[in-house]
């Protein structure tokens, strides 16, 4: 068996600036008359490599825009990374943000085999996991209503509900827990560090370092697209906190 | 061959989805509706009975059964631009989505492209219909329609995927697309004769409209009730291979750049 299950080298992601504003013929054609289609380079990711074993949990921290979620873009396979390369062994899940592969006319019936079907998974594998997606979202009730009628800390447990108990090898969450209740949050965090033990690997980014040191061993601090430091959780949340000036 | 390999398995992995998301385009379509899935019978032969009015007074003198002549044309028409559009979309339409999590973004092209074809199914059933109520002469040259309607779908597969990947980077692409089909329309002979047409441009069409070489087949079929000539199915068949090369070549060349403009 192999056990990193991530590996990331050395990795690059370019984004063109300019390029990004035109998104219609006219401006383009005009922008190519005028000779103001120039390559306006940004690097959100520069020269990045870490390795994640299995079942180990990693943070990304750092300030906003340090390409946190760029990274766990470019992880999930969202992204293609301009230099370097990634390895990922396993099966990922990325927690998609409460709800965003939801069909509000459909029912919830309905979206549990198409969110199931979104994160790569058979329509057998979700009939055969259905019951104990609906226990742990605790919907028997509403099972038939369409889904634009749930509140959204209805829509938060089914959509947290099928993102885990398809039991991924890597699972992928990029500060969602901050939106559901505190009770909705505990469930999580106890879902999370019960996958843990079973041997999933977790990617977290979050901005509450009582989560990222609650849930996480290891930790990598990303300051704008440049590793600055990886390793122990304690010590990097300890740096970063006291380059924030915070303690 | 590798390469190919890899994708096949992708997308075996993720046939699911496509079912699924066919059927979600089905269901929504008519849910909730009294009548449900009888609309999609209904609703081409409502259209069908206002067009074969209007349309009748004008051109039935040279056609001979003007309704199933019409109605041959309009299905497959409709089914091309209907297809077409939605399909250019569904990339933009499913932004949220794809900038979340990894899925074989062709998928939703794929879908919206095939839901357009079980719903073309379910015209056929108000052409039959029509041919009933107009005692038109059955013979089993019908039972040869799948093999224009997978060409057809070929084509527009080829034609979603083009359009897809073009609107991601210009959004202006729709607006063009609409003025194209229009045009499309009536260069295609759907609702009069052939023979009306001045040759140049008649020889024009037959060369080079793809739409004539499938809808010409199935009228061959349904209408004239004999085997299309050679010619038109080479034709269509090439357009449709032509398409789908263009769709599937400038979609995988740009996918990887999609995530930065949607």
């Amino acid at each position: 068996m192999n056990d990193i299950m991530v590996d990331v080298k050395d990795v690059t992601i370019r984004f063109n600036l300019a390029n990004q504003k035109v998104d219609n013929l006219k401006e383009y054609f005009i922008k190519l008359l005028k000779k103001e289609l120039m390559f306006q380079e940004f690097l959100a990711v520069q020269n990045v490599s870490f390795q994640v074993k299995r079942g180990e949990a990693w943070a990304l921290i750092g300030t906003n825009g340090s390409g946190k979620s760029t990274m766990l873009k470019a992880i999930s396979g969202i992204l293609k990374p301009y230099k370097g390369s990634i390895t990922v062994n396993g099966k990922i899940a990325p927690l998609i943000e409460l709800g965003a592969g939801f069909d509000g006319n459909m029912t919830a019936r309905e979206n549990i085999f198409l969110n199931g079907c979104l994160l790569g998974h058979s329509e057998k594998y979700m009939a055969e996991h259905f019951d104990e997606i609906v226990d742990f979202a605790e919907l028997w009730k509403f099972l038939d209503s369409p889904i634009k009628n749930y509140s959204s800390g209805m829509r938060a447990r089914l959509g947290f509900a099928i993102a885990t108990m398809v039991r991924p090898d890597i699972l992928i969450v990029d500060e969602v827990l901050a939106v559901g209740d505190v009770k909705f949050r505990k469930k999580c965090q106890q879902r999370m560090n019960e996958m843990l033990g079973h041997g999933t690997t977790l990617l977290f980014v979050s901005h509450s370092m009582e989560d990222v040191l609650d849930l996480c061993d290891h930790a990598i601090w990303l300051d704008k697209g440049k590793a600055r430091m990886s390793g122990e959780v304690q010590k990097v949340c300890d740096a970063y906190l006291q380059a924030q000036g915070i303690k | 061959m590798e390469k190919f390999k890899i994708r096949l398995q992708i997308f075996l992995a993720y046939k699911d989805l496509l079912k699924q998301l066919v059927a979600k385009d089905l269901k929504l379509k008519y849910r909730r509706s009294f009548l449900g899935y009888v609309w999609s019978v209904l609703n081409p032969l409502l259209v069908m009975i206002v067009m074969a009015i209007v349309f009748s007074t004008m051109f039935s003198r040279n056609i001979e059964n003007f309704p199933v002549y019409l109605f041959c044309g309009q299905i497959l028409f409709n089914y091309m631009t209907q297809s077409t559009n939605q399909a250019m979309n569904s990339i933009n339409g499913n932004a949220s989505l794809l900038k979340k999590t990894y899925v074989p973004k062709y998928i939703f092209t794929f879908a919206k492209i095939t839901s357009g074809l079980v719903d073309l199914i379910f015209s056929m059933g108000a052409l039959v219909i029509v041919m009933l109520a107009t005692r038109a002469h059955f013979s089993w040259h019908f039972l040869l329609f799948p093999f224009v309607l997978v060409q057809l779908y070929g084509f527009c597969l080829g034609l979603g995927m083009f359009l897809a990947q073009a609107n991601v980077f210009f959004r202006d692409i729709q607006y063009i697309y609409n003025a194209v089909t229009t045009a499309w329309l009536y260069l295609t002979p759907i609702f009069y004769p052939m023979d009306m047409l001045p040759d140049n441009l008649l020889w024009l069409i037959k060369h080079f409209n793809p739409m004539y070489f499938y809808i010409g087949q199935f009228r061959d079929i349904i209408y004239y009730n004999k085997i299309p000539g050679n010619m038109i199915i080479l034709a269509g068949c090439g357009a449709a291979f032509i398409m789908l090369f263009i769709g599937t070549y400038t979609f995988l060349r740009n996918q990887d750049n999609f995530i930065l403009y949607i």
